[in-house]
């Protein structure tokens, strides 16, 4: 196995009955990058990373994310995965600093641990001053960046980010996106889904599903090339359309 | 165990922190036990009523003294005549009238014989099927007073004795099913609403991804709800006896461990609503609906069973509750032992380990 690819897909299938909700999907994904997975609602995305991140079983295909099988070791997943749902899901009923001690302690910090991250982390998002506020009084764009940092508590091997921009202002979005680059470049790989074509161009790497199925897989400025499209967004198009 | 403590701290924090889950918490069982006790009664006190007196002498004088001087009746007015009755009766002033016929105590002398009519308001049955016992109660006593001395052969005198509850108190009827239905509603309810809050949020989607596993999720989230629980239980135990001096009879030990049992079957029955409802109003209107109303109607707290159409009887045998109230009724008023209980205890055991086995079920296949 090359250590360099921390998430291997072949033939991965998920069928829900007579449905095929992703079809025979085949992909790498290499250490430290930043890897988009585009494609319309209903395309397959959302099963696709469920199956990836242990909480849906696979139907058939092969797949490792860590170098842990989806099928027998989901439980070596978790604890090397982080996770961003599309939901803002952090407890809105506790305070800044109760969330990242409740998420260290169920990834299984020590206490100390917990401590010294929740430190870092308060001082990096500059939320001193409402660290013993309850989250549900910030800002959407805070509560966001806080979700994204409580993902990368235990410094997973990989994070897998579902839509995590959704709703937030353009300026959230950039500052967003540029935690999202001090994580790669911390050596964290990120595994993203999106909505925003834009954001795309940011990935080193997408892949956009159609019904399914992986249509296209390439850094953005190949994919331009191939569809012969000014930005990603034609390039979208011109595969959704068929 | 210490990601099963920071979990149950933080179950803590969202049930501290939400007024509303406190005031079912803590504020609704003590205002139903108050309610229940104080003013939702069966018991007449003061109630009411109006003489029509056509004789006015010795004898009904004192039958009137007897009744106006019982705690149960308040003599409101005197009607003079028969037509003035039922004008009492629709101004609502009074419950009852007690109509005296002419020559009463003369025809008492004579005929060994007279009547007194107790016309009561039945708009409400029940009060006036009490009101017209405690006035022949009244009457007959009275009726033994003059006969003390008077030798009747055969005379039959059936003499009640009310055993377990000599007063017939409610507060004796209600505490054991206010108690179950607290339980319930604090276990059950509470437990699915909190679940499916998590599936709503969507934390629940970043608890199962975490390393935690699904169980020791559920194990944490009802764990606070057993401990609660029986601090309520406790709670109205404490009231029923200081408040109401209702006295626990039989061992609280054994009272506590048919409690905790029931409270396990209510949260197991709480995670399996959680399993099939996506919303937390789902789980609140099922826990209503499916839970709360079988309680009340069919558990044997307010409507007897024994006097069920036979259909609602065998219904009523699927309700934990029912077989609660009986354990608890038991323990609390009878003092009886595991011996005389053990039958409903076995049934209330193989309930709650069917709900559990279901409820673990469900929840496996929803995570599949």
């Amino acid at each position: 196995m090359n250590n360099n690819k921390v998430i291997q897909v072949e033939g991965l299938t998920k069928m829900f009955g007579d449905f095929t909700a992703v079809d025979a999907i085949t992909f790498d994904v290499e250490k430290g990058e930043i890897f988009g997975f585009l494609g319309a609602n209903g395309a397959g995305k959302t099963t696709a990373m469920k199956m990836l991140i242990g909480i849906s079983k696979p139907t058939s295909g092969r797949a490792t994310v860590a170098g842990f099988d989806v099928f027998t070791n989901t439980e070596d997943i978790k604890k090397n995965i982080g996770y961003m749902s599309q939901k803002f899901a952090l407890y809105d009923d506790l305070t800044v600093k109760e969330n990242i001690t409740f998420f260290g302690g169920i990834y299984g910090l020590s206490r100390k641990k917990i401590k010294e991250k929740s430190d870092t982390l308060i001082e990096e998002l500059g939320l001193k001053k409402v660290a013993n506020t309850l989250v549900g009084a910030l800002p959407l764009g805070w509560k966001q960046k806080l979700s994204f940092s409580v993902s990368l508590i235990h410094d997973p091997k990989i994070v897998f980010l579902d839509e995590p921009t959704g709703g937030v202002d353009p300026i959230t979005r950039r500052q967003f996106w540029e935690m999202i680059y001090k994580a790669a470049n911390q050596g964290t790989t990120v595994f993203v889904t999106t909505h925003y074509m834009d954001e795309a161009e940011y990935c080193d790497r997408v892949s956009i599903m159609v019904n399914g199925k992986i249509e296209a897989l390439d850094t953005p400025k190949k994919l331009k090339e191939q569809f012969e499209a000014a930005n990603m967004n034609d390039v979208f198009l011109k595969l959704a359309r068929g | 165990m210490k990601r099963f403590i920071g979990f149950i701290k933080k179950e803590f924090f969202h049930i501290f922190r939400d007024r509303r889950s406190l005031f079912i918490l803590f504020g609704m069982p003590i205002a139903q036990i108050l309610l229940f006790g104080f003013a939702i009664t069966n018991e007449i006190n003061n109630v009411d009523i109006a003489i029509l007196d056509h004789s006015k002498d010795a004898t009904t004088k004192e039958i009137i003294n007897k009744i106006s001087a019982s705690k149960y009746f308040t003599i409101k007015q005197m009607v003079v005549r028969e037509a003035d009755i039922a004008s009492v009766f629709k101004k609502g002033q009074v419950k009852a009238v007690l109509n005296f016929e002419k020559d009463f105590s003369k025809n008492l002398i004579k005929d060994n014989k007279a009547t007194v009519q107790i016309i009561t308001d039945a708009t409400d049955p029940n009060i006036a099927n009490t009101i017209s016992n405690y006035v022949n109660a009244i009457l007959q006593k009275y009726q033994k007073e003059l006969n003390k001395d008077i030798t009747i052969a055969y005379q039959i005198i059936p003499e009640t004795r009310m055993v377990y509850n000599p007063e017939l108190k409610s507060v004796y009827m209600f505490v054991p099913g206010v108690m179950t239905i607290i339980l319930m509603l604090v276990s059950a309810m509470m437990t699915s609403i909190s679940i499916t809050r998590e599936k709503e949020l969507g934390t629940m989607e970043i608890l199962l991804v975490s390393p935690i596993k699904p169980f020791q999720v559920i194990i944490g989230k009802v764990f606070p709800y057993i401990f609660l629980s029986i601090i309520n239980a406790v709670v109205i135990v404490m009231l029923s006896i200081f408040i109401f001096n209702m006295p626990v009879q039989g061992s609280l030990f054994l009272l506590g461990i048919e409690s905790v049992l029931f409270i396990i079957s209510a949260l197991a029955l709480g995670i399996l609503i959680s399993t099939i409802s996506e919303t937390q109003q789902t789980a609140m209107m099922i826990s209503l609906m499916g839970l709360m109303l079988p309680v009340i109607l069919l558990s044997g707290f307010i409507f007897p069973i024994s006097s069920m159409p036979e259909p609602l009887q065998i219904i009523s045998h699927i309700i934990p509750a029912k077989w609660f109230i009986i354990i608890i009724k038991g323990i609390m008023l009878k003092g009886v032992g595991i011996q005389f209980i053990w039958k409903e205890t076995l049934i209330l055991l193989v309930m709650t380990v069917f709900f559990i086995g279901l409820s673990v079920k469900k929840y496996k296949i929803r995570l599949e």
